[in-house]
C-alpha cells in the first residue's frame, strides 16, 4: 500500500522545489475537521509557501482509503514527504507541536514567535 | 411473588443468542452469545483469546451463515492467518467468498503526534465500511487494548471506546472483543465497565508444572449460564471447553455385548460379556494381572474383528506385546494388519488436559471399537485427584457418546484400598467395576476375581481364584472349605481331603451292598428250606389222603374200618 503512495509522491516530484506531501484525513465537516484544514492551510501558506503539495480526504466519501492508509484518529495528517513518515493527530491547533513534527525549523517558530 | 412468577413464563422471548460454535462453550452458555451485543473475552498470555475470536468468526460464516469482521489490532492479516491454517481455518478463502474481512489496524507510537482535539472516527469508518461491504454479523475486535499504547489521551480513547461499543450494539452485530488480563482486575484498561453483557474470563493455570487452561463466565446479563471453571483445551479442530457438569446423561445406548476375552469370567455375567459402549473399570494392588486382562479383552475385540486402541502408561509397545506372548495373548499380528494400536506414553510427558486432547485425536483418527487405558491411576501424578476425576469423566462421557467400549485399569494400594477408590472416584462413573485382588493364605498369594458392580445385566457374586497360564488367564473352579472359599495350596489339600471322603463314603457304600446281598442269600437260602419242609409235608399229607381214599373205597359196605383210620390219622397228627 505505502508504494503506490510513493509512486505519488514520484510523479509530484516531476514539479520542482515540492519538498513537502501532505495528506489530510478528515471526516466531513465537523469541528475537529474544519478547524483542522483551517489550519493547515494557514501552516503552509505561511512557512511553506510554493514547496507543499496538500491532499485533503473525507475518509466519509473514500472509507477504503482509511483502511489502506492506516488512519485510526480523525483529523490525522500525514507527512508522507520528507521522511520519515509522521502522523499528526487532532484538529493541528497546537502550532508549536505541528511544526515540531514536520521538521520545520525554529526560524519560522520565530515568525510567529510575538 | 405472583409477578415474578409471570415474569418468568416461558413463553415470553429469551434473549437472542448466537450460537458460537466452539465445543462446549454453547452449552456452558445455553445456546452461545448475545446476540447483537459485545462479549468480553480476557486472559492473560497464551490463553488462547484470539483463537476464541477467530474460531467465533469462522464457525459463523461455515455453520451459521453470519459473515464476519476480525479487526485486528496485534496482528497482521496474513500471520492471523498463517496461525490459524494449522487448524484448518481458511481465512484466505474466507476473504475471497466475501464472508470475511480483516482489518488490521497498526498502530506505531513514534509515528504518533497529538496536535489538538481528535476523535476515532478512522476506526468507526474502517469497521462500518468492512461491515457493511459484506453485511457481517459478527465483529471480533483483537486486543482493542492496544490502543491504549498508541494515543496518550485516555480520556477521548475511553470515551470513544465506550462509543464504539455503543455504536456495535446499534448496529446490532454480535460482538467479542478480547482483552489482556490486567492485576487485580479483569482487563488492564478496565474494559469491563464498558461491555457489560457477557464477560468469559479464560486462564492458564500452572499447578505443580502443569498447564491447565480454563474458561469461566463472569458475567452473562440476562441469561443463566454455568457458572464452573471448565478446563478448555486448544486442539486440532479449534478451543472446545469440555463441561463436566453440563453434559447431558443422553447417549445412545447399545445392546450389543462384547466378550471379556475370558470364557468363564464372561459367565460370570449374567449376559455373558460386557455391554458395548459401556466402561470397565478393573481395579486391583500391584501384580494381579491387570494388563494381561486388558490386554485379553484387547485381543478379543480384535479377534472378533473390531479395532482396539491401547493406551499404555507403563510399558512401551514392544514390551506389552513380549510380555503378552508369554501368557499365550498375540498382539502382534492385530498391530501389524492395523487393527490394533498401542499408545505408549509417560503419564508426566503431558498435562492431563493434553492427555485428553492426543486421546480425543488418537480415537477421532483410529476409530476404535474399544480403548483400553493401562492403567489410569498413573494419571495422579500428574494432577491432583479431583482433576483426575473430572478429566476421567469427560473422557468416559467422550467415549460413550462415541459407542466405544472403554476398559481402565487402575492401581490400588494395598494399605487404603477403599479409601482409595472413592477418592478417585470413577467407580461411580464406569459401567462395570472387576476387582482383582491377592488372596492372601498361609505362606502363597492367589489371585482372585469378582465383580463388584455390573450395570444392567445379574452377575456372579463369587470370587473366583484364577491363574495366569501360558494360554491366558483361566478361572478355576470353586472350591469351598469349612472357612470360606479356599485357594492355592490349601484348595489342593481340600480337594485330597474331599477326594479321601469321597473315597470312604465310595467303599462304606460298596459295604452296605455286600451286606446286603449277603442278607438277601441268607433269606433265600431260609425261604428254600422251608419251602423244602413244606414240600415233605404237603407229600406226606398228600400220600395219607391217597391211602385214605384207597380204603374208603376197598371197604365200602364195612364201618369198622373206619374207626381205626380215623386213631390212625390221630397218631398222625401227633406225630407231626
Amino acid at each position: 500500500m505505502r508504494s503506490s503512495h510513493h509512486e505519488t509522491a514520484a510523479d509530484a516530484e516531476g514539479e520542482p522545489a515540492i519538498e513537502y506531501i501532505l495528506h489530510l484525513y478528515i471526516t466531513g465537516a465537523t469541528p475537529n475537521s474544519t478547524r483542522a484544514v483551517r489550519n493547515i492551510k494557514a501552516l503552509c501558506e505561511q512557512h511553506l509557501r510554493g514547496r507543499y503539495e496538500l491532499l485533503i480526504i473525507d475518509i466519509y466519501q473514500q472509507p477504503a482509503l482509511a483502511k489502506r492508509e492506516q488512519i485510526i484518529a480523525a483529523p490525522t495528517l500525514v507527512k508522507k514527504q520528507p521522511l520519515p513518515v509522521r502522523r499528526l493527530i487532532g484538529d493541528l491547533s497546537e502550532t508549536k507541536r505541528v511544526m515540531e513534527a514536520l521538521g520545520l525549523p525554529d526560524l519560522p517558530l520565530n515568525n510567529s514567535h510575538e | 411473588m405472583q409477578d415474578f412468577n409471570a415474569t418468568s413464563h416461558p413463553s415470553l422471548p429469551q434473549l437472542p443468542k448466537a450460537p458460537t460454535g466452539i465445543d462446549g462453550l454453547d452449552e456452558i452458555t445455553e445456546g452461545g452469545l448475545p446476540r447483537g451485543r459485545p462479549t468480553l473475552v480476557c486472559g492473560s498470555a497464551g490463553c488462547g483469546k484470539t483463537l476464541m475470536g477467530v474460531e467465533f468468526l469462522v464457525r459463523g460464516i461455515l455453520e451459521y451463515d453470519e459473515p464476519g469482521v476480525l479487526m485486528a489490532f496485534e496482528e497482521t492479516a496474513e500471520e492471523l492467518t498463517a496461525n490459524v491454517t494449522s487448524l484448518g481455518f481458511d481465512l484466505t478463502g474466507l476473504q475471497a467468498a466475501g464472508k470475511l474481512r480483516i482489518d488490521h489496524v497498526h498502530i506505531d507510537r513514534s509515528e504518533i503526534e497529538e496536535t489538538g482535539e481528535y476523535d476515532l472516527e478512522g476506526l468507526f469508518i474502517r469497521l462500518g465500511y468492512a461491515i457493511d461491504s459484506i453485511g457481517a454479523k459478527r465483529v471480533v475486535l483483537d486486543t482493542i487494548e492496544s490502543l491504549f499504547s498508541g494515543f496518550p489521551n485516555q480520556a477521548v480513547l475511553r470515551s470513544e471506546i465506550r462509543r464504539l461499543f455503543r455504536w456495535l450494539k446499534d448496529k446490532g452485530v454480535t460482538t467479542v472483543i478480547t482483552a489482556e488480563r490486567g492485576d487485580g482486575s479483569l482487563t488492564r484498561q478496565g474494559l469491563e465497565e464498558y461491555v457489560s453483557d457477557c464477560v468469559i474470563l479464560l486462564d492458564n493455570r500452572v499447578i505443580d508444572q502443569i498447564t491447565t487452561r480454563r474458561l469461566r463466565i463472569v458475567k452473562y446479563r440476562g441469561s443463566t449460564h454455568g457458572t464452573n471453571e471448565y478446563p478448555y483445551l486448544i486442539t486440532q479442530e479449534g478451543i472446545s471447553v469440555l463441561p463436566v457438569t453440563s453434559l447431558l446423561l443422553n447417549h445412545e445406548v447399545s445392546n450389543e455385548l462384547v466378550s471379556t476375552g475370558v470364557p468363564a469370567l464372561d459367565d460370570m455375567f449374567g449376559l455373558k460379556g460386557f455391554y458395548k459402549g459401556s466402561s470397565i473399570l478393573v481395579t486391583g494392588t500391584a501384580g494381579t494381572a491387570k494388563t494381561t486382562l486388558a490386554a485379553g479383552f484387547a485381543n478379543e475385540v480384535c479377534e472378533k474383528g473390531g479395532r482396539c486402541l491401547f493406551f499404555a502408561f507403563e510399558e512401551s509397545p514392544q514390551q506389552l506385546v513380549r510380555n503378552m506372548n508369554s501368557v499365550g495373548i498375540r498382539l502382534a499380528p492385530w498391530i501389524e494388519n492395523g487393527q490394533l494400536q498401542i499408545e505408549a506414553s509417560r503419564p508426566t510427558l503431558n498435562g492431563l488436559e493434553k492427555h485428553l486432547v492426543s486421546i480425543h485425536k488418537q480415537v477421532s483418527e483410529h476409530k476404535p471399537d474399544a480403548v483400553v487405558i493401562d492403567p489410569i491411576s498413573n494419571l495422579i501424578t500428574v494432577g491432583n485427584i479431583s482433576e483426575v476425576r473430572s478429566m476421567l469423566t469427560r473422557l468416559i462421557d467422550f467415549l460413550k457418546v462415541n459407542n466405544i467400549t472403554a476398559m481402565f485399569t487402575s492401581l490400588l494400594s494395598a494399605r487404603n484400598e477403599r479409601q482409595e477408590m472413592t477418592e478417585e472416584g470413577v467407580s461411580s462413573l464406569v459401567d462395570t467395576w472387576i476387582s482383582v485382588r491377592d488372596l492372601e493364605g498361609v505362606g502363597e498369594r492367589n489371585r482372585g476375581i469378582s465383580i463388584l458392580k455390573a450395570r444392567g445385566m445379574a452377575h456372579s457374586n463369587q470370587v473366583r481364584e484364577f491363574i495366569v497360564t501360558n494360554h491366558g488367564i483361566q478361572l478355576l473352579d470353586v472350591v469351598i472349605g469349612p472357612t470360606g472359599i479356599v485357594t492355592g495350596a490349601s484348595r489342593l489339600t481340600q480337594q485330597l481331603q474331599e477326594q479321601a471322603q469321597a473315597r470312604a463314603a465310595r467303599l462304606e457304600l460298596e459295604r452296605k451292598d455286600r451286606e446286603l446281598a449277603r442278607k438277601r442269600l441268607v433269606l433265600e437260602a431260609t425261604i428254600a428250606n422251608l419251602r423244602t419242609e413244606f414240600e415233605s409235608v404237603e407229600e406226606e399229607l398228600r400220600q395219607i389222603s391217597h391211602e385214605e381214599q384207597s380204603r374208603l373205597r376197598s371197604g365200602n359196605g364195612k364201618h369198622q374200618p373206619a374207626d381205626a383210620a380215623e386213631g390212625e390219622h390221630t397218631s398222625a397228627s401227633a406225630d407231626q
